[in-house]
């Protein structure tokens, strides 16, 4: 059962009916593109979530690291001018 | 459960004052319930215990196949084989989601696999029991998907991110088990004199092992505390044994079947059903590994890895060679 013989790991995002963007839904081995693919359809399409499957090498994949969530992250926190509410709109003027 | 008796490591829970630094704000997180990941801090006690907890359940999905692949070839109708086959496809995929759950905590796949075939890692006690007549197919997706699903739906919302995450889509999928396997029950329990002397026959088969399935009473199980405080276990065995009982008794008698237990009797004081004693004896013998189907089980399992060994390999020695081929052509 020697390591190097796995089959690499492959991260798994799927497109459902409704016009949303591919979603990440899990994992799983598979020794190519092809078999990642057609496993992708076995493990997680069983109950027509899908429309399209897209396979990424979970190697290939750059993550954020937890520790730079502060840096990265709280800057935006201070940014409420951001958001739509944070403009007081006149009764008068209804919906905007 | 599908994971009974995990030994979380550690000795008993730390007082806030006892932990340092990075253990506070980890039970901080925990206690918000801000959802732990992969790549976050964690407490080596944590990370092994939940490498334990989910890796058992994985195995007990997968060993989980082989009671039921028994009846595929002999079910009743055409019917019942697309949906039997429909099940034990699911168990499979839920192994596969916990797999990947267990993976993101750094054991790999075939580490977890050599863990199972050399005995070193538990499953279920409930896959060591025979499966002898197709009213066996309905007492499992009745009881045993029906105790699972007691314990699975508090694990949704489980501090450990991607277990929790496989959990939801496990749920999804196991209402159809449970429903499915009810449907046997009824349909027999309707039937002939001589069917509905089978369904009575499994339930008193199933309903002591299913039982167990909930682990060791409150008193007897020590690894319980830190589990609680880490929130990767919710209701202790008791609670989820008891309603359990509650749910299924009322069941069983809409199908006009005997729960085999004398002692059985509503409780109007503590509004549920008393019960009788559990034989512990049989359930410690079984996770042991002396119940009537651990060495059949294991077998099945190391002579499918092994049969498949010159598949694996072939497989990737065919990728190597097809990249290398694609990159010669560019």
């Amino acid at each position: 059962m020697s390591q190097k013989n796995e089959w690499p790991l492959w991260e798994i995002f799927v497109r459902g009916q409704h016009g949303l963007a591919h979603r990440h839904v899990g994992s799983l081995h598979a020794a190519d593109a092809e078999m990642a693919l057609n496993n992708a359809r076995d493990v997680y399409t069983r109950r027509n979530e899908g429309l399209s499957i897209w396979c990424v090498p979970a190697a290939a994949i750059t993550a954020s690291a937890p520790s730079e969530k502060g840096p990265l992250f709280e800057p935006s926190n201070s940014k409420v001018y951001r958001h739509p509410t944070f403009y007081d709109i006149p009764k008068e003027i209804g919906n905007m | 459960m599908y994971a009974q008796m995990v030994k979380a490591t550690g000795k008993g829970v730390k007082t806030r004052e006892q932990m340092d630094e990075n253990e506070r704000h980890f039970q901080d997180r925990i206690d918000n319930d801000i959802k732990i990941e992969a790549k976050d801090w964690m407490p080596e006690g944590y990370r092994k215990t939940l490498k334990r907890q989910i890796s058992q359940h994985a195995h007990s999905e997968i060993v989980g196949q082989l009671p039921e692949g028994n009846w595929i070839t002999r079910a009743p109708t055409l019917e019942r084989k697309t949906i039997l086959l429909a099940k034990v496809q699911d168990e499979a995929g839920h192994g596969l989601y916990l797999y990947c759950a267990a993976e993101t905590l750094g054991i790999s796949r075939d580490e977890m696999t050599e863990q199972l075939l050399s005995g070193k890692a538990k499953y279920s006690s409930i896959f060591n029991y025979p499966t002898l007549t197709w009213a066996d197919m309905g007492a499992i997706g009745w009881l045993v998907d029906g105790a699972a699903i007691m314990n699975q739906v508090p694990l949704q919302y489980c501090s450990y991110g991607p277990y929790a995450r496989a959990m939801v889509r496990i749920c999804k999928e196991e209402s159809f088990h449970q429903r499915q396997g009810f449907d046997i029950m009824n349909v027999l329990a309707k039937g002939s004199e001589a069917q509905k002397a089978m369904a009575q026959d499994a339930l008193n088969r199933w309903w002591w092992p299913a039982l167990m399935m909930f682990g060791p009473s409150d008193a007897d199980s020590v690894h319980s505390a830190q589990s609680f405080a880490w929130n990767i276990k919710q209701n202790s065995n008791d609670e989820l044994r008891q309603k359990f009982v509650d749910q299924t008794v009322p069941q069983a008698e809409f199908l006009g079947l005997n729960v085999p237990d004398s002692d059985l009797k509503w409780n109007d004081k503590k509004n549920g059903y008393d019960f009788g004693a559990i034989n512990w004896d049989e359930f410690f013998a079984v996770i042991a590994g002396d119940g009537p189907c651990n060495k059949e089980r294991l077998g099945a399992r190391q002579k499918a890895w092994n049969d498949g060994a010159w598949f694996r390999e072939a497989l990737i020695v065919n990728a190597e060679k097809r990249a290398a081929c694609k990159q010669a052509a560019e």
